[in-house]
């Protein structure tokens, strides 16, 4: 069994800037910053989602190269859906 | 006869027949339990694509509907599901080490969490029922575009709705982990069930970390109370 065990100390590490990052998300929604809160906030929520499944859901330490391919297909479908979707109705007030 | 086979006679308990080895058998699971993960993906991808193209569209009745969310129960409860993705993750751990009591504590701890969370989320259901914010025959609100504020609640109550199934879901499923890792089932080399439902877990904590700017925080002119 190759399996990786990560340390105590990475978990608590990852949960700490999970929690900092909260923190940071909370705060910044209270700045006037137009159209950039909402990319603020989802940037900031990438990158709690990020270190949860790479280090949580133990993403960063799968060795089956299938497994790989599988979540970034998902990935990829959720960009599909999104971009097409979205380019289609801000684009049709274009004229 | 029936001994003849020396490659049944050595496998290990925990070993289903069709794998050759027990390394194998942990990454199909995983890869199917991904597979899984990448329909829930899609599942919460829809509402989450509607609620976009809506609020491009709605953006004031959007802002209008998110000053009436908790700002404090939002962010709390996301503090709750962050600490109970810590002791599910401690959890596992405790199951690829063995160690069957921390592995029964963390769990139960998870389920604690997961409680609570639902349980904030209940208070929250409820003063937004007692409002008049629930979409349907009752929906109330005096200011303009109702009907888009109404839209706004019915996203809310379908995506935190579906979320907190998925969390009740959950807490059903690491409540029978609990149960079979107090009998032993789980250890060092067979802990595979507790790794998915670990794996479950933490998407559902991935859903509620969008969730929680998107809904609560699209102003910063959060209302008091």
């Amino acid at each position: 069994m190759s399996e990786h065990i990560a340390s105590k100390k990475t978990y608590i590490v990852v949960w700490a800037s999970l929690m900092c990052l909260t923190a940071a998300t909370a705060g910044a929604s209270y700045l006037e910053l137009g159209h950039f809160n909402i990319v603020l906030a989802l940037l900031i929520a990438t990158c709690k989602a990020t270190l949860v499944a790479l280090i949580f859901m133990g993403v960063k330490y799968i060795s089956q190269k299938m497994t790989w391919v599988v979540i970034v297909a998902g990935l990829f479908w959720l960009f599909i859906l999104i971009s097409l979707s979205m380019t289609d109705y801000i684009s049709r007030s274009w004229r | 006869m029936s001994d003849s086979s020396p490659t049944l006679a050595a496998h290990q308990p925990g070993l289903q027949h069709h794998f050759a080895t027990m390394e194998q058998q942990t990454d199909a699971s995983v890869m199917g339990m991904w597979v899984f993960l990448v329909t829930e993906i899609m599942f919460f991808g829809g509402m989450f694509v509607g609620y976009m193209i809506y609020r491009y569209m709605y953006y004031g009745p959007w802002l209008e509907g998110s000053q009436h969310m908790d700002f404090w129960w939002g962010t709390i409860n996301t503090a709750v599901l962050l600490c109970s993705s810590l002791t599910m993750a401690l959890g596992v751990r405790a199951s690829q080490l063995g160690q069957r009591r921390m592995l029964v504590t963390f769990l139960l701890i998870t389920i604690l969490f997961g409680l609570g969370f639902l349980g904030i989320k209940s208070i929250e259901y409820h003063g937004h029922w007692v409002d008049g914010q629930f979409p349907g025959a009752n929906f109330r609100f005096s200011g303009p575009n109702p009907a888009q504020v109404e839209l706004f609640f019915s996203f809310y109550w379908a995506m935190t709705g579906f979320h907190a199934l998925h969390v009740l879901i959950g807490i059903g499923l690491v409540t029978y982990v609990v149960y079979r890792s107090w009998k032993g089932a789980y250890g060092p080399d067979y802990h595979n069930p507790v790794e998915n439902v670990g794996l479950y877990w933490h998407f559902v904590d991935i859903v509620w970390i969008y969730l929680y700017p998107l809904l609560y925080l699209i102003s910063h002119k959060h209302l008091s109370g």
